[in-house]
């Protein structure tokens, strides 16, 4: 009896919640939102949406905008993080996971009052935080972000084997050459998932600049103003062009970590 | 003192980490050309030793010389010294020309160059491209890889592995190769057949190894010298040869090779008692001196019951292929014999012992004798423990008045506490127990050696590593956690001259 009654799974069949999840909220939206690019507010197929995207200075300098802050916001977080990713990754230090949580602990914190007590602080520095508004979201930016860039650097760098050091400063090598031509070959892996997790949030996270007073759109903020008056047509192009920038810069750093170690050396 | 031919001398190196002394007074000259082997049981010091004259460690104290110049507090790159791995250690991220080529592409070599007004003058510089390629396929020849250069490290295999990371030390011509363990992660086939490479590629480089292993049968096959380490310190230093016939001590006997260890007394000039016979040897010692004695299985010959010293019943005879290990119990005491004769089990043998085959050695560990101070209820503490113990031994004739003051022949009344005293205690008073805190002090069996009809075990304490030497018939293991039981009786205390006169 008790038999019958039990039920059984067979493992195919745990995913089914999750596929059910993905169709209705990942893969409906986006034929909703491929639909919505390619048709005018009447409803008849049209590539006017994807014209307009590239004929339009004000569109085109957003994206100039928003990619001039993300990568600004990616090269800060790197130079940041990755001495102190090495510092902690080497320490011998019994008790570094503390330190490593201390790093990461602003992420437990509200996102908006992260921002709000930085607002404070920056305008008790600036007195007028309107001034700047490049500065403050790279910033704002930079602080939010920064875990995303140290955990990845720091799990890279406490794989790397001491012995490889050893062995290239017995080969002759100073502490500048075993750096440029062991550890950072090696951590490259780690490097290109921090860029990656920092890089492409950085680029449409408009809360902060909101929060900081910066009036400039990027493309999170502009795909906003389009929907706020509901024009879904051209919100909708242009989030899938964001959509596609993503994805190919995901294809090309895949490719790194794919052949990484081995590729390393190569691109630096 | 240093000749030209010293390369290498070490001279009272010691180190520790934190509290641990890793190597003690550590002296060792080396030969150029010679294969050396640092021998010894894992954690005895001799990485750290390899270490440090490598540059990743620097001594505490002491002094490395390097063709007469000290190099202790060199940096590893500045040491024309090259090391191969215990691991490897290949950079994954390179491949095999680039792993060879590492070293070479960071040499600055000198050259010589005719200037504009014609004059040679000596220059500076990198190795040209040509010359490092040269050089790369000649060490890549040397180990057997011709073709490997595209070859990512890691599709390679333990051997090819073990063989790029010997290329890629010897390519630098250092003066030293160090060897840190080379073939320990290889499967025994390999590794014999990489121990006969390593020795030929030694003969026609003629530079000078230095080399690492646990192994003794792979210390013994390569060393031109034998460095045997144990407990940071070293124990011999000697030939192959001289190691495995003349052991110092029984830590080396037992350590190189198979051995049978005994108890001895000796009973007259060249002559030598144990396992209950008496025997023709070699070695003078003082009449009546208690001595340890070695006897290795092969130079046991199995002989007609009656023949030979020794009578014996065989406990167990397993065939090892070339030879017998046979087991025989001779009273209370146990041989093994290596022979290519058979015996039956069960049956009964004659054995004979040659003069030459019988090694006489110093007793290490006579008694365990520490200094210790009574405490204020008559207790003593020693060796990191506090023990019960008679006090009246100390005045002949005392006793003890009730308030625990001692009363001496005289009716002087003597407070002992804090006087210094030395405290003695027989191998064979201290057991052992695996309760904690079951006897006065707690300690890890840090060496054990079968002597026939008992264990002899060195147990040390954590917080000031006292050693303790006991005898004990039954078989614990090393690094068990023991607790030691003294009875009160069985620890002898003398007062110390100083404490005498303290009243």
């Amino acid at each position: 009896m008790t038999k019958a009654l039990k039920l059984r799974f067979n493992r195919k069949q745990l995913c089914i919640p999750y596929a059910a999840f993905l169709i209705l909220f990942v893969i409906c939206p986006l034929l909703v939102i491929i639909y919505y690019a390619f048709t005018n507010s009447t409803g008849q197929f049209t590539f006017d949406n994807l014209v307009q995207f590239f004929t339009n200075d004000n569109t085109l300098g957003t994206l100039l905008y928003s990619v001039a802050i993300a990568v600004v916001t990616t090269l800060i977080c790197l130079v940041i993080a990755y001495p102190v990713a090495y510092i902690l990754a080497r320490s011998k230090f019994k008790k570094k996971y503390v330190l490593l949580m201390l790093f990461v602990l602003p992420m437990w914190i509200n996102f908006t009052l992260r921002i709000t007590a930085l607002k404070e602080i920056l305008t008790a520095i600036e007195s007028n935080i309107a001034a700047y508004p490049f500065l403050n979201t790279v910033i704002g930016m930079t602080y939010d972000f920064m875990p995303f860039m140290i955990l990845p650097l720091y799990t890279s760098l406490s794989k790397l084997d001491k012995s490889l050091t050893e062995a290239a400063e017995d080969l002759g090598a100073n502490g500048f050459t075993v750096f440029m031509r062991v550890i950072l070959p090696l951590s490259v892996p780690g490097i290109i998932s921090g860029v990656t997790m920092v890089l492409l949030p950085s680029m449409t996270n408009y809360v902060v600049l909101d929060m900081l007073y910066n009036s400039t759109y990027i493309m999170g903020s502009l795909i906003g103003s389009y929907f706020a008056t509901y024009d879904w047509n051209n919100g909708s192009m242009i989030s899938l062009i964001l959509l596609i920038i993503i994805f190919i810069i995901t294809l090309a750093t895949n490719r790194f970590n794919d052949s990484g170690e081995a590729e390393g050396r190569t691109i630096l | 003192m240093s000749d030209t031919n010293t390369i290498i001398e070490l001279k009272n190196v010691c180190k520790s980490f934190d509290d641990t002394i890793a190597v003690e007074n550590f002296n060792l000259s080396v030969q150029k050309g010679e294969f050396v082997t640092f021998l010894g049981p894992s954690g005895c010091g001799k990485t750290t030793t390899l270490r440090m004259i490598a540059g990743f460690d620097l001594p505490t104290s002491g002094q490395i010389l390097l063709n007469g110049e000290d190099i202790s507090n060199l940096p590893p790159n500045k040491r024309p010294v090259n090391t191969v791995f215990q691991r490897y250690a290949l950079f994954p991220h390179l491949n095999v020309y680039e792993n060879i080529a590492f070293g070479l592409r960071l040499k600055k070599t000198e050259y010589t160059a005719t200037d504009k007004k014609g004059n040679t003058v000596v220059k500076k510089g990198r190795l040209t491209r040509r010359d490092i390629d040269e050089k790369v396929k000649h060490v890549l020849d040397i180990v057997d890889l011709e073709g490997f250069e595209k070859r990512s490290v890691s599709t390679l295999s333990g051997g090819q592995q073990q063989r790029v990371a010997i290329a890629r030390a010897i390519v630098n011509e250092p003066e030293i190769l160090l060897l840190d363990e080379p073939l320990g992660a290889l499967d025994l086939k390999m590794r014999k057949e990489m121990q006969i490479e390593l020795k030929e590629m030694h003969r026609r480089l003629g530079i000078t190894f230095i080399y690492v292993t646990h192994d003794q049968e792979e210390a013994l096959t390569m060393s031109d010298k034998i460095v045997v380490i144990n407990d940071g310190e070293i124990q011999q230093i000697g030939s192959p040869t001289d190691i495995y016939n003349e052991p110092i001590n029984t830590f080396v006997a037992d350590f190189i090779g198979e051995s049978n260890i005994f108890n001895g007394m000796m009973t007259g000039k060249l002559k030598v008692k144990f396992c209950g016979a008496e025997f023709d040897c070699l070695d003078d010692y003082e009449i009546n001196q208690y001595v340890d004695v070695v006897v290795r299985p092969e130079d046991i010959i199995i002989c007609k019951p009656g023949e030979g010293q020794l009578k014996g019943k065989v406990l167990s005879t397993v065939f090892k292929g070339v030879h017998y290990e046979i087991t025989v119990e001779v009273g209370r005491f146990e041989l093994v014999i290596q022979s290519t004769a058979y015996a039956a089990p069960d049956s009964v043998i004659g054995m004979r012992i040659e003069p030459d085959g019988i090694h006489i050695m110093e007793k290490v560990y006579t008694e365990n004798k520490y200094d210790g101070v009574i405490t204020k209820n008559n207790t003593v503490k020693f060796g990191d423990g506090e023990f019960e113990c008679d006090v009246t031994q100390l005045y002949p004739g005392s006793h003890l008045d009730e308030e625990g003051y001692l009363i001496t022949a005289s009716g002087e009344k003597i407070d002992l506490t804090d006087v210094e005293v030395t405290a003695e205690v027989g191998f064979a008073d201290i057991t052992m127990s695996d309760e904690k805190d079951a006897g006065g002090v707690d300690g890890s069996i840090i060496s054990m050696i079968y002597k026939g009809d008992h264990y002899r075990y060195i147990v040390r304490t954590e917080e000031n590593e006292e050693d303790y030497v006991l005898a004990c018939p039954d078989l614990w293991n090393i690094g068990d956690k023991v607790s030691l039981i003294i009875p009160s009786d069985k620890i002898k205390l003398t007062l110390k001259p100083a404490a005498g006169e303290k009243k």
